[in-house]
């Protein structure tokens, strides 16, 4: 009997040495003279597990990890049924890690073969493409609106009402374009879901597409992530084979033809505007906004962009229906989130959830702590546009609203944790400074402000009239904030002033401020 | 480390004339042509303008708007460590300037041989896994500066 093995292909389990695992696993079946399939999968989003090595029992999936080339053949026995291993984490199932979670959008990731349309559709793939084929254009969008999805890219905005407006905005050809420009430092989501499950990607679309009447989607992923380029090249080729990408989408009436763009390096090209600008073959500046990309955007037609998990999250939202996403989670932020805990963190990775779970839950107890095993003193909320956050804030419930009550946000969900050894006054100059470097240069509270920061934190680092100095930067940041056209130059100042705010002390300040706050 | 091929007109503007159909086709052009040269050449600039009914202006000001893109080939080995904030919580800065004095190059330049380009890359998407680095496309993470030791090594060689 051939021995099923799973081994990631997600390019977080290949910087750790996956590809040596399987080649290591393939040697020691050949001596030991065993059958064995290797399946590669996407990541089960346990990284400090990996490179994790499953193996198919009757029981279920059993893993072991992290694996080194050296442990291939004492995990082949282990496998073979022949004694413990140390490395054995029981059926992966039962890991509580995972069992902890409600994975809604990530519920195939890491488990099934990500090139196999068959795994995916014995997965509960394309359920949700049927029946909106079933429902028709009109009620796909009533049923994204009541099911309370919105932006996952950060700003939050309810998708229900942006393809209402498309699916409204009469035009010869319109466009679905999909945000997979994940340049926020802590997330990794949309590369684990382009490597681990790109056919959920490709049915979001689809589905988007019949909903407001678009024919072609592009999806624009940053040249950092070839791994995913590939995948979800290769993932629409098969597509198109099996029908459900070109003309008659799974035997309906309906076209969608979709298309991989591949960014260039600018940070700034996943603000919506200037991504469309990117996808036309210009420069990467963004748009005032009216006219809204839903009325005019990807070559001045009506076009749908959304976020990468927004899109992902549409195929259960059709297949289990609006009501039971929207069961999940508080407030006004329904449905789960795909948190992704990074930087100095013990147990790192994504952990798929309704909203509401506190900062502290995710860090501390979830996430394990630091991996260098000193106190948490700071973490980042929302990549590098997003709020720093102190300990004393860790009652907080990851909900859109409640972050922006706290002058933070979640952006895309990642957390990035410092120890105590980060210098709070080093990162609000990093903040300017990325600002600054990946500025597009339209308007001048980003362009100059982010330089004149740089500067100003300087000054206070150095000492020279820190407290003048500190007034400037406020002042600074209050202009940035209220003065730029879109989220880089409008949100630096969350991560500057969250700094000098919770963390007076290291800008030369006495921490009594914080307390008067 | 890749290999590229020396400067053809000819060769360009078939790259040019493959992509021109496409909507939007800068971007893929420009990335066609770094592919095959290693870097956007000045003498393609015009090409690409011709084809797009641009003028060479707006050509060089899309080149030169995307860190992506080179004027010059790089290296014969590219070194990108992450200098974004995860990595940066994970030991990043120190590792980053090992890697600078150990190549005697900044971050951003090229060796004297031209054997190595060190540049800074924004997040690699491996946050769990941090500090994280890529060798001319190859992923690597948890570096320490045994694993960062054995990157320069294999890239100076």
């Amino acid at each position: 009997m051939t021995l099923r093995l799973f081994v990631p292909k997600d390019a977080g389990a290949l910087a750790v040495g996956a590809e040596e695992v399987a080649a290591a696993l393939r040697e020691a079946a050949q001596a030991k003279g065993v059958a064995i399939e290797i399946v590669r999968t996407g990541s089960r989003g346990l990284y400090w597990l990996e490179p994790m090595v499953e193996v198919s029992t009757p029981a279920g999936r059993i893993g072991f990890g992290p694996v080194t080339p050296a442990d291939a053949a004492s995990v082949l026995d282990a496998a073979l049924g022949q004694g413990s291993h140390p490395l054995s984490l029981g059926l992966v199932g039962e890991i509580d890690w995972l069992k902890r979670q409600t994975r809604l959008t990530f519920a195939r990731c890491g488990i099934i073969d990500p090139m196999s349309i068959d795994d995916y559709r014995a997965n509960g793939g394309f359920r949700g493409l049927e029946r909106a084929v079933s429902l028709g254009p009109e009620a796909i969008v009533e049923e994204i609106v009541q099911s309370g999805l919105r932006g996952r890219g950060g700003a939050g905005f309810p998708t229900g009402i942006k393809w209402r407006t498309v699916a409204q905005t009469i035009a010869p050809q319109k466009y679905i374009v999909c945000n997979a420009d994940e340049g926020d430092s802590g997330t990794f989501a949309d590369r684990m879901l382009l490597e681990g499950d790109p056919f959920v990607l490709i049915e979001g679309m689809a589905i988007a597409g019949i909903a407001v009447g678009a024919t072609k989607g592009y999806v624009y992923i940053r040249s950092e992530y070839p791994h995913s380029v590939v995948a979800l090249n290769a993932a629409i080729v098969i597509a198109k084979r099996e029908g459900l990408l070109g003309a008659g989408i799974g035997g309906s009436e309906y076209h969608f033809d979709l298309e991989v763009r591949v960014g260039a390096g600018a940070y700034v090209c996943g603000e919506e505007t200037a991504m469309l600008e990117s996808l036309e073959g210009r420069r990467g500046i963004v748009r005032a906004k009216p006219p809204l990309p839903a009325h005019k955007g990807l070559f001045g037609r009506p076009t749908v962009i959304n976020n990468l998990i927004s899109l992902a999250s549409v195929p259960w939202i059709l297949s289990e229906g609006a009501a039971a996403y929207r069961d999940f989670g508080m407030g006004r932020s329904r449905g789960t989130m795909p948190i992704q805990l990074a930087g100095n963190i013990k147990q790192g990775g994504l952990f798929e959830t309704a909203f509401g779970v506190t900062l502290g839950e995710l860090v501390d107890d979830i996430g394990g702590g630091t991996f260098t095993g000193r106190p948490v003193r700071a973490v980042q909320v929302g990549g590098p546009l997003g709020a720093y956050f102190p300990r004393a804030l860790f009652d907080t419930p990851f909900d859109y609203e409640a972050f922006a009550a706290r002058d933070g946000l979640i952006g895309h969900g990642g957390i990035v944790v410092f120890d105590d050894t980060v210098d709070m006054a080093r990162q609000a100059r990093f903040a300017m400074e990325f600002c600054a470097i990946e500025s597009c240069g339209k308007c001048t509270p980003c362009r100059i402000g982010s330089t004149r920061g740089v500067e100003t934190v300087d000054r206070i680092i150095r000492g020279d009239e820190p407290a003048a100095n500190l007034a400037v930067l406020e002042d600074l940041c209050n202009t940035m904030k209220f003065g730029s056209l879109c989220a880089l130059g409008g949100f630096t100042p969350y991560p500057v002033v969250s700094a000098f705010t919770h963390f007076p002390e290291d800008f030369g300040r006495t921490p009594t401020l914080q307390a008067a706050e | 480390m890749a290999v590229y091929e020396p400067w053809d007109m000819d060769r360009a503007k078939r790259i040019i004339a493959e992509q021109a159909g496409a909507e939007g086709p800068a971007l893929p052009i420009l990335h066609a042509l770094q592919e095959t040269f290693g870097c956007v050449p000045e003498a393609a600039v015009p090409l690409v303008a011709e084809t797009l009914n641009l003028s060479r202006a707006e050509v060089h000001g899309i080149v030169t708007f995307y860190h992506d893109f080179r004027r010059e080939p790089a290296g014969r080995h590219v070194l990108k460590l992450c200098r974004a904030e995860a990595c940066q919580a994970a030991g990043g800065d120190a590792l980053a300037e090992r890697a600078e004095k150990r190549l005697g190059v900044a971050l951003g330049q090229t060796t004297a041989d031209h054997r190595v380009t060190l540049e800074a890359t924004y997040c690699l998407g491996l946050c769990a896994t941090a500090p994280s680095a890529m060798l001319d496309g190859r992923v690597c993470g948890r570096l320490d500066e045994r694993r960062l030791d054995a990157l320069l090594s294999e890239a100076q060689s």
